[in-house]
Formats: structure tokens, C-alpha cells, sequence
């Protein structure tokens, strides 16, 4: 490492701090103000490279391209303000949860709209004129446009600072920011303010978005990077505040920007270490750190835990003597079904993903209805116990019925591991670090080729030859799919179980009686990373191949889909949400193009038809 | 007989499960000031949100200057010209004292005077050597006058006064009577909760008592302050 790699990558990491910066000071503002987490925020982002790119196609010259920039900025900041007034309004008193969802099916909607408008190919966007050259940094070469976006970042901060605490509308913000219901009382029009505040911080997206286009192609797997990255921002710089988005970006873009000038370096004792490796891995630390120390964030305000306002659900019972008789007949007629359809029959194949994903959406919905904990990050436990099965199996040699028994501690460690942090928020800090946790857990699968395959995979994942028919498999899953289940209802019925609902339902009381709240989630999260990730070594053995894609976001959003589906109400809601999900994509996926913005219309419409929330779970308002 | 300014019948509201209010009627007539008394949790602050819009689950008949505004969004009830001041005070605290001020700024109302800074400054000297500190490092009883000065700035018919007596030292509830009495004299009417007797009866002619979220008392200050058995059934600790 030389001083001027040094220099040029410390100026690298203050031009990404910029972008970084203008992604996430909107999502932090709009929360700030909305308490809505939109996770639709990445999305906007990468449709303002988009709009960008098509822009360049037909302004040229300098004017054109920074034209271009600020017309797709504009055209992101009025789809906001449409997205706020047409959907959003309605859900501002909707349960978290709802609301989370919806702006998780606006990602599916513009991800699809994307690939539809654009095609799948990544776009190259222009280099910006006159900005195509690079300056001399101590010998080495520092692209011309990295100086403008460093300077863009603190422009932005300016900019906003003075809006923010200069003007009218900016004291209306702040005033809404801290009492919303106060500033009604004294005739803020919250309609307006709101839609307005959504439309700036949709056009910071966008703009970051239109900016980063000379730097790196449009595609349309840049909206789950961006929300991935967005939400360690503002975890770390503390949700809502917009100094804390700014400082919390330049640490991390820096700290990653450190990373990569160190480059390999020989160390005593661990040998040659590749530190642009670890810049995931730093990012992870600093917001362990973070989280340890100020749990709000940086510049953030403690949350005030929430009086539960609703009685608590009735207490859970085993269920009555039939209901035993008739769950156990329909396994028998479930394991002697193969006998009749026949080892090629297509059914046996859809009942094995159906198993799988009863198995994983029981295991999600064991943290969001006892535990009330809202995981927008679950596959995470899926792909690492389908990565721990087939990484014994491959690289360690362990004979597959081994691997599969082993998978459930690949999903537990990484639970235990994240859970820690996890438990610590709550809420929409909770889903956003979720996510986040999981976005890495896909970026390490993603990179980190030697061992994980990187974006290939990992294949020859099968099963040992007595288990490799259709049938035996079948019985295979049939049997843990049971197990599992059984397994989660005999934990929720143990005191055990009584403690997560009462830690849920009134965190204040939970722990004046004695239960440790954390504790007892930390243990729930990590049984439920080790069912998940039960439910991905089946998975892994059942496809025979595994790739990132296993343990991808929308994964995780399938599962809540299903869980949401069925019902959170009822442990049997997983069961019938999960096989009815996947007789439908079954069905569906195959015949419909876009099948995804269509399951994201069907969220929407259900968020919209049902703003108070379906069955009674939704009673439980956030 | 002049229609009252804010007409109240049958008001019913609810947190949750819980029902706080079972049907409140009462009115307020223009330029007068009305004490809404009762123990602590009768539901005076619950009927004022009510009244504003501020709980949701909310039913009854609310007419303000003629207009039905219960099912009016807090806005544009507050536009229309009926300010609060609540008792927790709810000052803007990231904001400072005349950003206060200004963002609860409405435009005059035609044949009344506006309420400028002078005029308020001229109402709370303190406030004026005060403007441009933050709210949150002002005094109790700084922020008690402050919440009224930012009512008034919305030019209100009406004011609806949350327990302006509670927790802030005897000078301060002095000085606030005296305020209640001057705004009272500029012509705006004021509902006044309050647990306060003595300091209610200073301000107001007529008074209503609440329990339980029903009236249980209405008439004039004096015959409340006449009837000893209304007193310590209702108010007295
Ligand atoms: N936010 C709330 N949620 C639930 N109950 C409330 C809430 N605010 C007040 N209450 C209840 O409503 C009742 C009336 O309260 P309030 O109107 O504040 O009484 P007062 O102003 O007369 O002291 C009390 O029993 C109180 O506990
Ligand atoms: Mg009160």
C-alpha cells in the first residue's frame, strides 16, 4: 500500500459516502416524518438510473447530460409523491407490518416494470462530458466526475440543513417529525406535507441513482443493493436524522474504501490476508458496533418501548382430540399418496417444495406471530443451512445424511450470531436490520467464489442413492416437514411459549414479571434460524444445486407472503399459506411473464382492501 | 338567542377497547370562558381531543361556527379557527420559541384584530427576550406560555385550554389567569379544564363537571362553587 493508493481510494470512499449519503438522507427523512420505512427506497433509486439512462439517449452535450441527471431526479420525486397520495395515505394508521409489505410490493411492481420497459440487459450510461478525464492524485489517476459527487454529498447536506431549519416548511417538518398530531392542532396540512416531504426524499433517490449511472451500469438488481445499504446507513447514522445519514456514510464508505487500498497484505501468524475481502464484512462490524453502543444509532433517539393497547390474544391450547386424529390420518394419506401417484408423477416433485416451504414459513412464523418479531430477512437461515448442507457435503465430504442433520446448525449459528443484534430493536428497526443482515449473508454467498461458488453456486448438491428417488424424498421431506412442525408447536405451547407471547404483547410488563425479553427472543430466533435452516437442506438436496438466489430478499418476502396469507392468527395459517403459495407459483409462475409485480398487486390490493389488517392479528396495531 | 360558537352533543370516544367518553353535551358561547372540571382521568383532555380530531375512534355532533366538524380532519378544524393548548404543552421542541410562533401562524380573521409577535410579546414579555432559543431549554412555566402564545397565533374564535394551572409555580398560574381574563376581554372564548377550583372560578362563568366521561354538573361558576355536595362528589380529592 502506498500514500497514493491511500489518497485516491480515501477519495474514492468520500465520492461513494456521496451517493451513499443521497440515498439514504431521503429514507431517513421520509421516515422521520411518515414513520414509514419505505422499502420501495432502493427501487426509486435504481429507477432514477434508469430514467437517467433513457434521458441520455436523447439529451446530449453537457447540458444534456446533467439535464438528464435532474430530469430523472425530478420524474422519481413525482412518482413518490404518487405513490405517497395514491397508496401510503391510506396505511398511515395500518399495523407496521402492513405497511412494510405494501412498500415491499411496490419493489416487486418496479422491479418488473423495469425489466419490462428496459429489458434484463445492464445499461452503460454516458461518461459525463467534459468530466471523462481523470486529475493526478500523486501520480494516479482520480476520475474527473468522482470530484464532482464528492462535492455533491455535502452540497446535498447544505442544502437540506438550510431547507430544513431556514424556511416554513422546513420547521413544519421538523414540528411533524416530533408531533405529528400536535401539528395538525395548530393547521398543518399533513396531506400536503407529507406527499411533499415523499417526493423530496424519492427525488434524493433518484437523483443518487442518476448520478451513480457513469459509474456503474443500470440494473435491475440494483434496488435490493441499494435498500441493503441504505438501511445499514440509517441504522448506523440513526433513523431520522439526516446529519447521522451523512456521517454514518462516510464511515462506511471509508472504512470499505480502507479495506480495498490495504489489498493484500502479509501478516504474522494469519499469512496473506486479502483485505478487499472484508468489505462486507467491516460494514457488518461497524453497525455491530454501533448497535451495541447506541442501539438508536449514531445521531438517533432512543425508541420508547409502546403500550400495548389491545388485550392480549387468548392464551394458546392444545388443540382438541379430533384435530390430532385428523391431522395424523392426512399424513398417513400424505405418505401412502406416492404408492398411487407413481414415482414419475409431477405431484410428488410440488408436494416436496410445498414440505420445504411449509416448513420454512412455520419456522418465519414462529418469530412474527408468538414472537411478534417482523423478519424481512429469514432466508438468510433458509440459504445458510442449504450452503452449510452442501458445503459439508462437498467440501468437507460428509456423507449427505449427515450434511442434512448438520444444516439446522448453519441456520442456528447465523440466528444466533445475528439474532443477538436483532433483538435489540424492534419494530421497523428490527425488519430493516433483518434485511440488511440478510443482504450481507447474500453478498458473502455472491463474492466469495473459493468457497460458496460465488453467483454460480455450488451444484451436484444430491441426496445418497437410498433417498434418491422422488418417493423416498418425498417421505424424506414428508417426515421433517412433520417433525418440524411438531417440534415448533410443542415450543410454543411451553412456557417457553407463554414468555415470547408475553414478551410480545407487553414488553414492559414481560419483564417486570420476570422474563428476559431479549433472551427469550434471542432463543426464539435462533430456534427459528435453526428450522429454517432445516427446511434449506432439504431444499438443497431436492434441487440438487444451490446459488445466492436461495437466500435472496424476496425469499424472505415469500415466506411473510404465505405466513400473511394463512393468517398469523393461527399456527396452522403457515401450513395452508405456504401449500396454497406454492400451488399458485406453480400455477401462475409458469404461464405469466411478470408473475412477481403480480404478487405484488395482489399485496397491494390486500393492504388497500384490508387497511385494518386481515383476521384479528392485525388487531395488534404497532 | 345567538347560536353558540362550539356546540357539543352526544360526544362518545374510545382508546382502544376502552370507552372514556359516554356522550358529552355542552356549549360554548362567543367571548365567554367555560371550565370543563373533574378529577384526574374524568376525561377533560379526552374531550378536547375528541372535539379536535384527534382520536379516531370518536362519534357525535361537533358544530363550530355553524359548521359540523366531526368528522373534519385536525387541520382544518384548527384553520377554522379553534386553537388548543394541551396540557403536556407540546411545544415544538427541536424548534425555537418564534419558530413556535410562526408555524402556527393563520391568516387574519376579517373584523378582529391579528395576533402579531407584538401583541403577543405585549401578552408574554418573557417570550420576547426568549424568540430565538430553542423551546426545549425554557422553563415550565415558559412553555405553558408559550403553547398559548402559539394558539393565539392561529388568530382562534375559540381556545380550547388544557389544566394551564398544572405544575408550573403560583406566579405563573397568576399570570395565566390574568392572560385568560385579558383574551377573554379581546373576545375569544375559552374552554378551560381544570382541577384548579379556585383558579377556575377567577376566569370562568359557567362550569361543567365531568366523571367518568359524563356530565355530571352544569351551570353557572357561582352555583358550583355554592354547592358543597357537587364539590366533594365530583372534584375534591
Ligand atoms: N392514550 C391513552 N390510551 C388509553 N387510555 C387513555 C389514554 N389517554 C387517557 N386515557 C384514559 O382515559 C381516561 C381519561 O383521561 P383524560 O381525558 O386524560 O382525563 P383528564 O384529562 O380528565 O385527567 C383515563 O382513564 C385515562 O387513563
Ligand atoms: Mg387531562
Amino acid at each position: 500500500m502506498t500514500a497514493a493508493s491511500l489518497a485516491v481510494q480515501f477519495l474514492n470512499g468520500l465520492a461513494n459516502a456521496s451517493t451513499l449519503f443521497l440515498l439514504a438522507c431521503g429514507l431517513s427523512l421520509i421516515f422521520g416524518v411518515t414513520r414509514i420505512v419505505n422499502f420501495a427506497h432502493g427501487s426509486l433509486y435504481m429507477l432514477g438510473a434508469y430514467v437517467a439512462w433513457s434521458l441520455t439517449q436523447h439529451l446530449s452535450g453537457g447540458v444534456g447530460f446533467w439535464a438528464s441527471m435532474f430530469g430523472a431526479a425530478v420524474a422519481v420525486a413525482a412518482l413518490g409523491a404518487l405513490i405517497e397520495s395514491a397508496l401510503l395515505r391510506r396505511l398511515y394508521r395500518s399495523p407496521e407490518l402492513l405497511q412494510l409489505l405494501a412498500t415491499f410490493a411496490l419493489t416487486l411492481i418496479i422491479r418488473d416494470a423495469v425489466l419490462y420497459i428496459w429489458g434484463p440487459e445492464d445499461l452503460l450510461g454516458p461518461r459525463a462530458p467534459g468530466l471523462a478525464g481523470s486529475i493526478n492524485i500523486l501520480g494516479r489517476a482520480f476520475p474527473q466526475y468522482d470530484v464532482v459527487l464528492i462535492v455533491v454529498g455535502p452540497l446535498v447536506l447544505l442544502a437540506l440543513h438550510v431547507l430544513l431549519t431556514r424556511t416554513r416548511w422546513g420547521a413544519m417538518v421538523r414540528a411533524a417529525t416530533q408531533d405529528r398530531d400536535m401539528a395538525a392542532a395548530v393547521g398543518v396540512n399533513q396531506a400536503i406535507l407529507f406527499t411533499s416531504v415523499f417526493a423530496l426524499g424519492s427525488g434524493l433517490a433518484g437523483l443518487a441513482g442518476a448520478l451513480q449511472l457513469p459509474r456503474e451500469p443500470a440494473s435491475a438488481s440494483l434496488d435490493l443493493f441499494a435498500i441493503g445499504d441504505a438501511f445499514v446507513v440509517v441504522v448506523v447514522g440513526g433513523m431520522g436524522s439526516i446529519p447521522g445519514a451523512f456521517v454514518a456514510a462516510l464511515i462506511i464508505a471509508e472504512i470499505k474504501a480502507l479495506c480495498i487500498a490495504l489489498g493484500s497484505v502479509d501478516l504474522p501468524l494469519l499469512g496473506t490476508v486479502a483485505f478487499p475481502k472484508f468489505t462486507l464484512v467491516a460494514e457488518f462490524i461497524v453497525m455491530a458496533v454501533v448497535l451495541i453502543v447506541r442501539p438508536w444509532g449514531l445521531f438517533g433517539q432512543p425508541q420508547s418501548i409502546q403500550r400495548a393497547l389491545n388485550p392480549a390474544e387468548p392464551p394458546s391450547h392444545a388443540a382438541p382430540r379430533w384435530f390430532y386424529w385428523l391431522a395424523g390420518a392426512l399424513c398417513f394419506a400424505l405418505a401412502v399418496a406416492p404408492l398411487a401417484l407413481g414415482e414419475t408423477s409431477y405431484a410428488l416433485v410440488l408436494a416436496i417444495d410445498i414440505f420445504i416451504a411449509i416448513l420454512f414459513a412455520a419456522s418465519l412464523y414462529s418469530l412474527v406471530g408468538p414472537g411478534g418479531m417482523h423478519s424481512f430477512g429469514h432466508a438468510a437461515y433458509f440459504g445458510l443451512g442449504a450452503y452449510a448442507a452442501a458445503l459439508l457435503l462437498k467440501s468437507a465430504g460428509a456423507p449427505m445424511p449427515v450434511a442434512l442433520a448438520l444444516s439446522p446448525l448453519g441456520g442456528a449459528l447465523g440466528a444466533l450470531l445475528f439474532g443477538w443484534f436483532c433483538v435489540r430493536l424492534s419494530g421497523v428497526y428490527f425488519a430493516m436490520l433483518t434485511l440488511a443482515f440478510s443482504q450481507i449473508v447474500w453478498s458473502i454467498a455472491y463474492q466469495w467464489d473459493a468457497v460458496t461458488g460465488g453467483s454460480n453456486g455450488l451444484i451436484g448438491v444430491w441426496p445418497s442413492q437410498w433417498l434418491a428417488s422422488h418417493t423416498a424424498y418425498y417421505w424424506l421431506s414428508l417426515a421433517l416437514c412433520v417433525a418440524g412442525l411438531v417440534f415448533l408447536r410443542i415450543i410454543h405451547l411451553s412456557p417457553f411459549g407463554a414468555a415470547l407471547r408475553a414478551a410480545r404483547d407487553n414488553p414492559l410488563r414481560a419483564e417486570a414479571i420476570g422474563i428476559d425479553r431479549r433472551s427469550v427472543q434471542w432463543r426464539a430466533f435462533t430456534i427459528a434460524g435453526a428450522v429454517g435452516g432445516l427446511a434449506g437442506g432439504l431444499f438443497a438436496f431436492s434441487k440438487g444445486s444451490i446459488s445466492p438466489e436461495t437466500l435472496s430478499v424476496s425469499r424472505s418476502i415469500d415466506g411473510l407472503v404465505m405466513v400473511l396469507f394463512g393468517g398469523v392468527e393461527s399456527a396452522l395459517g403457515p401450513i395452508v399459506g405456504a401449500a396454497g403459495f406454492v400451488a399458485l407459483q406453480d400455477t401462475i409462475a409458469r404461464h405469466v411473464d411478470y408473475w412477481r409485480a403480480m404478487l405484488g398487486f395482489f399485496m397491494l390490493a390486500l393492504t388497500l382492501l384490508f387497511p385494518g389488517g386481515l383476521a384479528g392479528v392485525w388487531r395488534r396495531r404497532s | 338567542m345567538t347560536e353558540p360558537l362550539l356546540h357539543v352533543r352526544d360526544l362518545t370516544a374510545r382508546y382502544g377497547a376502552a370507552q372514556i367518553l359516554f356522550g358529552i353535551s355542552f356549549d360554548l358561547n362567543a367571548g365567554e370562558a367555560v371550565a370543563l372540571m373533574g378529577r384526574n382521568g374524568a376525561g377533560k383532555s379526552t374531550t378536547m381531543k375528541a372535539i379536535l380530531g384527534l382520536i379516531d375512534a370518536r362519534a357525535g355532533v361537533v358544530v363550530f361556527r355553524g359548521e359540523h366538524i366531526s368528522r373534519w380532519p385536525t387541520y382544518k378544524i384548527a384553520r377554522a379557527g379553534l386553537a388548543y393548548a394541551p396540557e403536556d404543552r407540546r411545544i415544538f421542541a427541536d424548534l425555537t420559541v418564534r419558530e413556535n410562533l410562526d408555524i402556527a401562524a393563520l391568516p387574519a380573521r376579517p373584523g378582529r384584530e391579528p395576533w402579531t409577535h407584538e401583541r403577543i410579546f405585549a401578552l408574554f414579555p418573557n417570550l420576547r427576550e426568549a424568540q430565538d432559543r430553542s423551546a426545549a431549554r425554557m422553563s415550565g412555566g415558559e412553555q405553558q406560555m408559550l403553547t398559548v402564545a402559539r394558539a393565539l397565533m392561529g388568530n382562534p374564535y375559540a381556545l380550547l385550554l388544557d389544566e394551564p394551572s398544572e405544575g408550573v409555580a403560583p406566579i405563573v398560574v397568576e399570570a395565566m389567569a390574568e392572560t385568560v381574563l385579558k383574551l377573554k376581554g379581546e373576545g375569544v372564548a375559552i374552554l378551560l379544564s381544570e382541577q384548579n377550583l379556585p383558579f377556575a372560578a377567577r376566569v370562568c362563568d359557567r362550569a361543567y363537571v365531568l366523571e367518568k366521561g359524563e356530565i355530571r354538573f352544569s351551570g353557572a361558576m357561582d352555583a358550583l362553587m355554592r354547592d358543597e355536595a357537587a364539590r366533594r362528589a365530583w372534584l375534591e380529592v
